[in-house]
């Protein structure tokens, strides 16, 4: 069964509240999204799901020369980086969005959906 | 000349069977991309074997199976490039049962096109590529796109509905309202564009595109079957397509300038499209008496140009009749361009100074006919230089050579005491 990469982003520096305007919004958000995750269990999608520590705490690391380079900070300078993410299972791209809206909702964010390639999509680039 | 009834039947065949081979195609292989290359591939062969051996009885039935062959060919020649994968590649029979088939291909084709994940220039272009058969290059003409450009768009569009995995069916019935409604805008672009066609360099009215327009919608709503399968409002957009088509011939003045509805001859209209339109609309109107579902922004529309076009004069106009139509249209439709239209019809029925009241509170900047509404209404008022301030925005708006030519003729109408205007 196909497999998407459902993902959140959020502000690069985060407030005290993580992304949400104050504690109580926060607490209910992370209830909703473990309320949804929990349905995703149950029906059959869930592959992974986890949110990240801020963007500021990432390192990148180049290995391709003699010695590895680590660079303090993500690869992409942005405003808004990636929060946390779902790894679901679905049939097609209709069942995956209408289980993004519900994500959305629940954790009160744009979700971006994104198919992982297939063997036979990685067969194609193979063959091209 | 020899060749013409055989070029014919070529052209009529290509109408009529194009997106019932490429749907069907796509069902058995489950590749856009393969069916639109296979269905070019054998309306090609076709022109060659017709012209020598004449048209077959069942020419759709010939082409599916000509192409269906060319798409096994196809797929046996790419499986055969890589020998590794040759097994897993060749699991297409020559001439397997095909599934049983439930409702028609074309709607999944529609659909699949349609799809909202996919951006709206993408939906028109697929649509026109894989519905209608439109050429890439006529396409990309339409658009004034390179020709290298609209190709990209429309690879890339099957690439992401093969990677993305949009599935190729008619959407379950809790979708279909908003999915549906995104193929009706689809096609309601495609009229506009035809219509009112934009770029100094092409022509105003684009026929070519508001028949094609006409002729999906007219085939979304054979295979939908409404009411069953819909609201109503595929009727009410083939209603209101045939009743703005029906005032073409009278659109445009000998010299290429738009002529407002009020200012048309409304002897050159086309009966019977009007008649084909009022039709159309009545039936809706006595679904909806018998407790049918409430029209949408379509049958809506369509219902305010049925009541345009029974007026034999345009001062025969039911104005209050159109002013009663844009007070449900803005409850289904709350949009700015709406109420704009609203206040024209407010200005009929309560006087300019109201509607100008209306107009003033919309932001639509950028909107070319929110100027030219002002404009109108500011003359009406006696309001000359606001007038004219008005219709300069309005002309530097305005994408249409046509109205262009309109606004720029009534901003010379105006009564000048600084001497005579430019344009």
């Amino acid at each position: 069964m196909p497999k998407y990469l459902l993902s959140v982003f959020g502000p690069a520096e985060r407030q005290e509240f993580g992304d949400y305007p104050d504690k109580e919004s926060m607490l209910q958000a992370f209830a909703d999204t473990g309320a949804f995750n929990d349905k995703l269990v149950a029906e059959g999608y869930f592959v992974f799901a986890d949110g990240l520590e801020p963007a500021t705490t990432a390192t990148v690391v180049d290995g391709q020369g003699d010695q590895p380079v680590f660079t303090d900070g993500p690869y992409l300078e942005s405003k808004e980086h990636l929060g946390g993410f779902w790894v679901i299972e679905a049939p097609d791209l209709d069942v995956a969005l209408r289980l993004a809206a519900d994500g959305s909702k629940a954790c009160r964010g744009k979700v971006e959906v994104r198919p992982f390639q297939t063997e036979e999509s990685f067969r194609s680039v193979l063959e091209s | 000349m020899t060749h013409q009834p055989v070029e014919d039947a070529i052209a009529r065949t290509h109408r009529a069977e194009w997106a019932r081979v490429v749907a069907a195609l796509t069902r058995r292989f489950g590749s856009l991309d393969v069916a639109e290359e296979a269905a070019a591939e054998a309306f090609a062969t076709a022109v060659e074997r017709w012209r020598r051996d004449g048209v077959p009885a069942n020419p759709g039935g010939w082409l599916t199976t000509t192409a269906t062959r060319k798409a096994i060919d196809r797929l046996r020649r790419e499986a055969r490039r890589d020998h590794k994968h040759q097994e897993a590649r060749l699991v297409f029979d020559d001439d397997p049962p095909d599934p049983p088939v439930v409702g028609d291909d074309r709607l999944r084709l529609v659909f699949t096109c349609c799809h909202p994940a996919l951006s709206p220039e993408a939906r028109i272009a697929l649509t026109l590529r894989m519905v209608g058969g439109l050429t890439v290059p006529e396409i990309a003409r339409a658009f004034l796109v390179g020709e290298a450009a609209m190709s990209r768009r429309i690879t890339r569009a099957k690439a992401k509905i093969a990677a993305a995995h949009i599935p190729y069916r008619v959407p379950v019935a809790a979708d279909l309202p908003v999915r549906l409604d995104s193929v009706l805008t689809v096609l309601y672009l495609i009229f506009n564009e035809g219509y009112l066609a934009t770029g100094a360099g092409t022509d105003p009215v684009r026929a070519d595109l508001t028949a094609e327009a006409i002729r999906l919608t007219r085939l979304v709503r054979e295979v939908l079957t409404e009411p069953a399968g819909g609201n109503g409002e595929v009727t009410g957009l083939l209603a209101l397509m045939l009743l703005i088509e029906a005032r073409r011939p009278a659109r445009l003045s000998a010299t290429g300038e738009l002529v407002t509805l009020g200012e048309q001859d409304r002897g050159a209209w086309d009966d019977a499209l009007i008649a084909e339109g009022h039709r159309l609309v009545r039936e809706r109107l006595a679904a909806v008496a018998a407790g049918g579902p409430a029209p949408g922004r379509f049958q809506l529309l369509a219902a305010i140009n049925a009541v345009h076009t029974a007026a034999g004069d345009a001062r025969d106009t039911d104005w209050s009749q159109v002013l009663a139509l844009y007070d449900r249209l803005v409850h289904v439709d709350p949009s700015p361009v709406v109420a704009l239209n609203r206040a024209v019809a407010v200005a009929e029925v309560d006087g300019p100074e109201v509607a100008l009241a209306l107009v003033d509170r919309l932001t639509l900047e950028d909107y070319h006919a929110f100027h030219a509404t002002r404009a109108e209404l500011l003359r009406r008022l006696g309001r000359g230089e606001e007038a004219r301030r008005a219709y300069d925005r309005a002309i530097d708006l305005a994408g249409n050579t046509a109205e262009t030519a309109h606004l720029v003729r009534r901003r010379g109408q105006l009564a000048s005491p600084g001497g005579p205007v430019g344009g």
